[in-house]
């Protein structure tokens, strides 16, 4: 039973994870309708700040750790608001091809330039938070995990918010439900899908940051598995759809993690994207995702 | 007339001489390939610098044959399927006459059949999983291999940790990790100890604290771990994270000094296998530590580097005793390696083309490496 409830606990930290890195996927697949395939490496970057930051700040420290958090989404929402503007914005209106193929470009220039500025070596991050065990009977939590899901709640919470409560939230909603329409009503579409990017790639800079704090070893190609995973998450939950987001993250991390504790720890990564074949099988717009008929 | 003639006759001759030793003294051409970036760039880094130093000492004592030494290497980036390629293009376009290379076993034996097929040796410094060498005669390595590495750790865990009951965390998409496994279970079972759980995680993965929970489960006295540097240092600082206190045994995999700065406090108390120690008070040790030190700034090296070292100067004095770079004759001079004297030990290189060689066991503690002591083969 212990080892049961310990299992579910390493599964929600690093499903916690895959959820930041799928929301910023669903929220720009929800504005303009195209897989953001450079989110994975905004991530990426996001633990490369980090690194940097937490050099300037003394290490082990809670208003430490909070300043290099607030830096990466800072320097990621900049990052992603810019690869807005320079790459994608120039090709508004041209199929979704052109620009999935742009997205493609802009990850690989993100993970071949890191190589050369940040060097291809795994670095190694430092400890930023104070780190220390808990122990309830037989079960073990480290800060660093309580962390990892304290920090995504709180950011899953604030997202909602921000979506739900306010005006630039509804705006968002528009955009999404209708970008012509939105237009219509004198919302500025520019204005949102930047601040969807920027919103987005912040989540992905603290999941870089809660990333690296876990697992301590980053390098320019680090983003590419979470990536992944995550993208599959956000399509398990319905993609464009942000607690679909949240419920394929943490369901995809819990699965992962049952699988590599059991003996059939090879097939981790097979029986996650089953799962999603299945599901997809029976709900094609995902978990939570709303089926809608498309009109000819 | 008489003496003109004699005079030009004579400057003919010495000028074809002067050609002829102008011809001989063309540089001869080794090639490296290594891992020098990407995950495993400590791998290749160190082994490199080793090759480097060991090519520069040789060409101030005035080269091989009267030639020079010219080292052309190539990086990997620790990729699969990219061994081969460089390691083609040495051969191809370099044409070099031998073939350093590679500290990691998958990635030797992707280059392997590939130096066999041109007939040009291959010195694998530090790949020690058996299949390297079987892929064919132009195949040799300076290193001991894993039966012999996984037998001396799973004695190590008999006999001085005095565990009967261990967890096997290894990696299913490296040679060398499967190998490891292995041959420590075929020595560690009949001992009398038994294997409570058998984990497996694949190259490139961060996250073992499922593998690690299930063997707090199993409850067992030691783990082994026989992966590379950055995974293994992630195994242990996850296990102490969910409060397994035991002892962590590995192989050489572990030899980087990238493994204590990820692992960090959470490895003291855990031990490996490798080729050599920096601590090793033998003079040949020393006069390689000083030297190795004066050229890389003050960097201690470790065992690939100094099995980066002995590899040419085995080629070299392979190379000095056919008398020619020629494939054939020069993989009969390298398979004819008897007691030569290196920094990692005395290589003597049997019919299989491997070195037998004594493993040296590290311990940490607070937080640094220091010899524990050397097992004989």
């Amino acid at each position: 039973m212990s080892e049961f409830l310990q299992q579910l606990l390493n599964g929600l930290s690093l499903g916690a994870i895959y959820a930041l890195i799928a929301l910023g996927y669903t929220m720009v697949y929800g504005v303009l309708r195209f897989i953001n395939f450079a989110h994975a490496d905004v991530f990426m970057v996001g633990s490369f700040i980090g690194y940097y930051a937490g050099k300037l700040v003394p290490e082990g420290t809670l208003w430490g750790g909070f300043s290099v958090l607030l830096a990466a989404m800072l320097g990621c929402a900049l990052l992603g608001m810019s690869i807005e503007r320079l790459a994608y914005r120039p090709l508004r209106g041209s199929p979704t091809l052109n620009v999935l193929i742009t997205a493609i470009g802009v990850s690989l220039l993100l993970e071949y330039s890191g190589q050369v500025f940040f060097g291809a070596a795994p670095r190694t991050f430092p400890p930023i938070f104070p780190s220390q065990n808990f122990q309830f009977g037989s079960l073990t939590l480290s800060s660093n995990q309580i962390a990892v899901i304290v920090v995504a709640a709180l950011l899953m919470l604030a997202l909602q918010f921000i979506v739900h409560r306010t005006k630039i939230g509804t705006a968002m909603r528009a955009v999404s439900l209708n970008p012509r329409a939105a237009q219509l009503v004198g919302i500025n579409n520019d204005v949102v899908i930047s601040f969807t990017f920027g919103l987005g790639s912040a989540l992905a800079g603290a999941g870089g940051i809660l990333y690296a704090m876990n697992y301590p070893s980053i390098d320019p190609l680090m983003g590419v598995m979470p990536g992944l995973k995550a993208f599959v998450a956000a399509i398990l939950g319905g993609i464009g759809n942000i607690r679909g987001a949240a419920l394929g993250g943490l369901l995809l991390g819990t699965v992962e993690t049952f699988v590599s504790g059991s003996q059939w720890s090879t097939y981790k990564d097979a029986i996650a994207f089953g799962i999603l074949i299945i599901i997809l099988l029976f709900r094609p717009a995902g978990l939570l995702g709303k089926f809608t008929v498309e009109k000819v | 007339m008489k003496s003109l003639l004699r005079f030009s006759t004579l400057s003919t001759l010495a000028a074809l001489s002067l050609a002829a030793r102008a011809a001989d003294s063309s540089p001869i051409k080794i090639g490296e390939y290594a891992s020098l970036t990407g995950k495993e760039a400590g791998f290749g880094q160190t082994s490199h610098r080793g090759v480097v130093l060991a090519v520069e000492e040789i060409n101030a004592k005035g080269g091989v044959l009267g030639r020079p030494l010219e080292l052309v290497y190539e990086d990997n980036q620790t990729k699969p399927g990219e061994s081969a390629t460089v390691v083609k293009k040495l051969l191809s376009r370099d044409k070099v006459v031998a073939l350093i290379g590679e500290v990691s076993s998958g990635r030797s034996l992707e280059a392997a059949p590939i130096a066999q097929a041109a007939k040009i040796p291959m010195i694998a410094p530090a790949a020690t999983n058996p299949a390297v060498t079987q892929k064919g005669d132009y195949i040799f390595r300076v290193c001991f291999i894993d039966p012999f590495q996984g037998t001396v750790m799973a004695k190590f865990a008999l006999n001085d940790l005095k565990a009967r009951k261990v967890a096997i965390i290894s990696s299913v998409s490296n040679a060398y990790s499967v190998g490891l496994a292995k041959f420590f279970r075929e020595t560690f079972v009949p001992g009398g100890g038994t294997i409570a759980l058998e984990q497996k995680y694949s190259e490139g993965d961060k996250d073992f604290r499922a593998q690690l929970t299930a063997v707090k489960a199993a409850g067992v006295e030691a783990v082994f771990v026989p992966g590379y540097y950055t995974e293994s240092a992630l195994i242990v600082r996850q296990a102490r994270d969910l409060g397994l206190t035991m002892p962590f045994l590995g192989g050489d995999g572990w030899e980087d000094e990238q493994l204590l700065k990820i692992g960090g406090p959470a490895l003291n108390g855990c031990y490996y296998s490798t080729h050599f120690s920096p601590e090793n008070d033998d003079p040949a040790v020393a006069r390689f530590v000083t030297a190795y030190k004066t050229r890389w700034k003050g960097e201690v090296p470790g065992a690939f580097s100094a099995l980066g070292y002995d590899s040419v100067y085995v080629l070299a004095d392979a190379i000095k005793r056919a008398g020619t770079t020629e494939g054939p004759k020069l993989r009969d001079a390298l398979a004819a390696t008897k007691n030569f004297p290196g920094a990692s030990g005395v290589t003597t290189l049997d019919k299989d083309r491997n070195a037998s060689k004594a493993a040296t066991i590290i311990a940490i503690k607070g937080g640094k490496l220091s010899f524990h002591k050397t097992v004989a083969p």
